[in-house]
């Protein structure tokens, strides 16, 4: 594809992406205030957003960290929030299979679930030039990646200045609530929700710490998967539902 | 190197391998079998309440049911499910934090 075209499909995606920055700018200033708040620098912040770049898992891991739990278990938990990212992956593979593997390892960096949830409808639907796939996606996350970084930089700065009566840390758990609710879209998920939530309560209880995190999301996948065998008794079909506003 | 550093790079390493893991194989493989899409499909529900709840629950470092944390999350909980809106869940939920540790 010529650069013209190319440069046209990523004008389309970012044309497509503008509107969700509403919910992605807010997310971000809370992602580079939060480190501010447990007394990382600013560099540290900027570097969970240009190298993790994923809002939740960023807030998660600075959470572990800002409880004394070591870097493995910060990174384990960002993994767990992250896997996800594996079913986007395999959804979006059929339509840029044809792709070259630098525009594929491109588009990975910058995968989230607005612009996932963006392509996959608009592919599945048949819509836009099967050419210009790769470079639709990558005009899009380039504006969400370029908002995000410009918010979190924004929030680190500021984050000091900000009055201490504003309980801002309160920020973390509303961004993932935001998240939790359209993500109990069935029976099995809220079984998920209820266990996930109780047992990371239990075993936080019982000493178990920032690995409370590990053990309860475990536990949960355990009993969202049991209700869904237990009341299905079938295999899951179609691409997965993506979050909402995750930076 | 730090601790937090250590924690960025490991996360980034980490997440990118499941961004990149079936793009990079894209013309060899193009199906997530059943059974791990199952597993996969309940990991944000869970992980996400086990991040939530405890915060709301206990936030000072036992069960306390009678707070003001869990009263404000209660109510963006509400205005969440409404709305699917981060910043106006952002703005009502610690407005409500604020209002409720007035009293």
């Amino acid at each position: 594809m010529g650069g013209a075209r190319a440069r046209a499909e990523m004008r389309a995606g970012a044309a497509a992406m503008a509107p969700m920055l509403i919910g992605v700018i807010p997310f971000g200033l809370v992602a580079g205030t939060t480190p501010a708040a447990v007394g990382m620098d600013w560099e540290a912040a900027l570097g969970f957003s240009i190298i993790l770049f994923a809002g939740a898992s960023q807030l998660a891991a600075i959470d572990v960290l800002s409880r004394d739990g070591s870097a493995l278990l910060a990174a384990v938990v960002a993994w767990t929030i992250n896997l996800r990212m594996l079913l986007y992956s395999a959804s979006l593979a059929p339509y840029l299979a044809h792709e070259s593997f630098r525009k594929r390892m491109g588009a990975s960096y910058l995968m989230v679930d607005q612009n996932y949830a963006l392509c996959v409808t608009r592919w599945a639907e048949g819509k836009g030039d099967p050419k210009g796939r790769a470079w639709f996606f990558i005009g899009g996350g380039l504006l969400l990646w370029s908002a995000w970084q410009l918010a979190t930089l924004a929030g680190a700065l500021l984050g000091e200045t900000l009055p201490d009566e504003l309980p801002l840390d309160f920020a973390v758990p509303l961004v993932f609530l935001v998240l939790l609710i359209p993500a109990i879209n069935s029976r099995p998920a809220a079984v998920s929700a209820v266990v996930g939530g109780a047992a990371t309560v239990a075993t936080v209880e019982m000493g178990a710490g920032s690995l409370s995190i590990v053990c309860g999301a475990v536990a949960g996948i355990v009993g969202g998967v049991v209700t869904e065998i237990v009341l299905h008794r079938r295999a899951p079909s179609g691409p997965p539902e993506p979050l909402e506003d995750l930076g | 190197m730090s601790r937090t550093w250590a924690a960025i790079v490991l996360a980034g390493i980490g997440t990118f391998a499941m961004r990149a893991s079936f793009l990079a194989l894209a013309h060899r493989l193009s199906e997530v079998p059943p059974w791990a899409q199952r597993i996969l499909r309940q990991i944000p529900p869970a992980a996400l309440a086990a991040l939530v709840i405890p915060a709301l629950v206990r936030p000072h470092g036992e069960i306390d049911l009678w707070q003001p944390r869990l009263a404000a999350g209660l109510l963006a909980a509400l205005v969440a499910w409404r709305t699917k809106n981060v910043a106006l869940t952002l703005v009502i939920g610690i407005g409500a934090l604020m209002l409720f540790q007035e009293f």
